[in-house]
């Protein structure tokens, strides 16, 4: 059986063959963040993948990872294409390289995990928050729950963090 | 080998196919909101003009090529429609940079033996049926697998998904919205003296920045248009385009689909720098085997689905120094004028959207000295081509020798085609 859920109004499959992303979700679901790591490379990888983008070996271990990083770009959504998000702009569209395995195995490589910008509860940041945000805030992982067994990893404000005096944003 | 200048290039021998093929004809529909017929009329009408324009008989053209993203008709329909039977056909996914990969591909089944000429269509109603801004079809269609990890986000867009690396140019390098706002002002500059163009008005640096925000870094300005069209070009050997009405435009490299680490629309953010693009590796196979590099360059065709997108090409495949991207567009030379106008059609930006070829159609009309503003014609029937660029004036080139063009697909994939006047 796929595993489905509806998520602010899109319905969003994961087919059963598709064990990888099926077996993501449901460890977000749990509330665990877990990652595929090569037996050979011993290197994370994300998103799920088949096989290990270093080696190309098939088989991997899910391994929990602490869901914090820092934003290493973004986007600001003022027009939004999908009927979903007509009612959330502006919102931000992040690209956050997990402080984990950040610059291995080489110097510009990052694992770097897209999501919006959301408060603690999962729901859309509003636009005083947002403007808080930019390259190089702190930010940690939420999870929205989509279905049993399946929920969307998310990115809040990581209060406990040191955060920089000014992220870098557009415009000043 | 790694192509940092001009001096790195061995021009001493010829390498691979350089010069022995050619674009020995172009076709276009209108650039249209609401073309009223199907993309397979539209591609029978654009290949059909192209094949007219190469001065061939129908049944001299037995290879079709055509690139879509399921949004468009196929190359039997349109073979059948001109009376055309195939030795040759392939359709294949995709759309920016599809236009010089397949340019490539059609040289290599000519090579092959497997047909004599090829004709490469693109054919897209993308403002009246399949939107290319994501509206509509695109943005409804179920969210599947591993389209969770972006779409779910509402990170899909063509523009959507490539503010990051965008944003982190700006970063990484201090380029500014005023910089990259100097596409659209040369590209609209190009646009105002192409009487087919769809946007045909002048902008200011002020109109862009002022226009409403897309997706931060992204002004409307700064987006490509959408409209429906159809565009064909036409590749024989040389020798055959010889003999051709025009004069060939001489394929002297091709490069791409070349790709970045985990090249795929949404994992090549895994790799990094993120602000670098396909053109970095594209270049030491482009450069190399047109046997120029970017100095000799007269006339670039750098994808502008954004005005970044321009930007960031011209600077990986070594236009300037990498990071000076937003001073060279910004400094005149990419204008009709300066010293090396880009997209002189206007461009995605302006003339229509086309997933790259009418930016290839565009260059070889430069390289014939046969771009079709509205200059006088004589009573040859050419042109006379005045070099005035003033507002609904000439856009030719001088002395066209050498284009490059740079199709964009994303910021990990891209492919490249050098062309050249013909000198026998």
């Amino acid at each position: 059986m796929p595993v489905q859920g509806e998520y602010m109004g899109m319905m969003l499959t994961v087919d059963d063959v598709d064990v990888e992303n099926r077996d993501f979700f449901k460890y977000c679901a749990a509330g665990e963040f877990r990652l595929q790591r090569g037996l050979k490379s011993q290197l994370l990888r994300y998103p799920p993948t088949t096989a290990c983008p270093w080696t190309g070996e098939r088989a991997s271990e899910w391994v929990p990872v602490e869901g914090r990083g820092v934003v290493h770009s973004y986007g600001e959504v003022h027009h939004a294409i999908q009927p979903a998000f007509k009612s959330k702009v502006p919102y931000l569209i992040l690209l956050v390289d997990l402080d984990t395995q950040k610059g291995q195995p080489s110097a510009h490589e990052a694992l770097r995990v897209g999501g919006n910008l959301v408060l603690p509860d999962g729901s859309f940041a509003p636009p005083d928050v947002i403007e808080r945000v930019g390259i190089g805030s702190r930010v940690r992982m939420v999870f929205s729950q989509v279905a049993d067994g399946f929920a969307l990893p998310q990115w809040t404000l990581d209060e406990q963090a040191e955060q920089p005096s000014s992220p870098w944003r557009y415009g000043g | 080998m790694t192509v940092s200048n001009t001096s790195d290039i061995e021009t001493s021998a010829p390498r691979h196919l350089r010069g022995k093929y050619a674009v020995c004809g172009v076709g276009e529909t209108s650039y249209r909101r609401g073309s009223d017929q199907s993309t397979r009329a539209l591609a029978s009408w654009a290949v059909g003009n192209a094949i007219a324009d190469a001065g061939m008989d129908i049944s001299e053209v037995d290879g079709m090529l055509s690139y879509s993203n399921n949004d468009s008709t196929f190359a039997p329909h349109v073979a059948t429609d001109l009376g055309m039977r195939l030795n040759f056909y392939t359709d294949i996914y995709g759309g920016g940079s599809s236009t010089e990969c397949l340019i490539g591909i059609a040289i290599g089944v000519i090579e092959a033996g497997m047909c004599h000429t090829v004709a490469i269509y693109r054919a897209m109603n993308g403002f009246s049926q399949v939107r290319i801004g994501g509206t509509g079809a695109r943005s409804a269609a179920p969210i599947v697998g591993d389209q969770i990890h972006h779409r779910a986000y509402g990170w899909q867009s063509a523009g959507q998904m490539f503010a990051p690396t965008f944003m982190r140019h700006m970063y990484d390098y201090g380029t500014t919205p005023e910089q990259v706002a100097a596409v659209k002002v040369a590209h609209s500059k190009h646009a105002s003296n192409n009487p087919k163009a769809f946007y045909r008005q002048r902008y200011s640096i002020e109109d862009v920045i002022n226009s409403r925000m897309i997706c931060k870094p992204l002004h409307l300005l700064d987006c490509c248009v959408e409209t429906d069209n159809s565009t064909c070009i036409i590749v024989s050997r040389i020798e055959r385009a010889r003999d051709c009405p025009h004069p060939p435009a001489v394929i002297q490299a091709v490069a791409g689909r070349v790709c970045k680490p985990r090249g795929d629309i949404h994992l090549h953010y895994q790799s990094g720098p993120i602000s670098t693009v396909a053109g970095h590796y594209a270049k030491n196979i482009l450069w190399p085997n047109a046997g120029v590099g970017p100095e000799d360059i007269d006339v670039t065709g750098s994808y502008d689905a954004f005005t970044f997108t321009t930007m960031l090409q011209l600077e990986d495949y070594g236009f300037c120094k990498k990071g000076d991207g937003g001073d060279y567009v910004s400094n005149g030379t990419i204008e009709l004028g300066g010293k090396r106008p880009n997209n002189t059609s206007g461009g995605h930006l302006c003339e229509g959207y086309t997933h790259g070829m009418s930016m290839v159609i565009e260059n070889v009309r430069q390289i014939r000295g046969a771009i079709d503003d509205s200059c006088p014609l004589g009573p040859d029937g050419h042109r006379q081509h005045t070099y005035d660029y003033a507002e609904g004036g000439c856009r030719q080139v001088e002395n066209v020798e050498l284009t490059a063009n740079l199709g964009w697909a994303h910021p990990g994939a891209g492919s490249a085609v050098v062309m050249a006047k013909d000198h026998l």
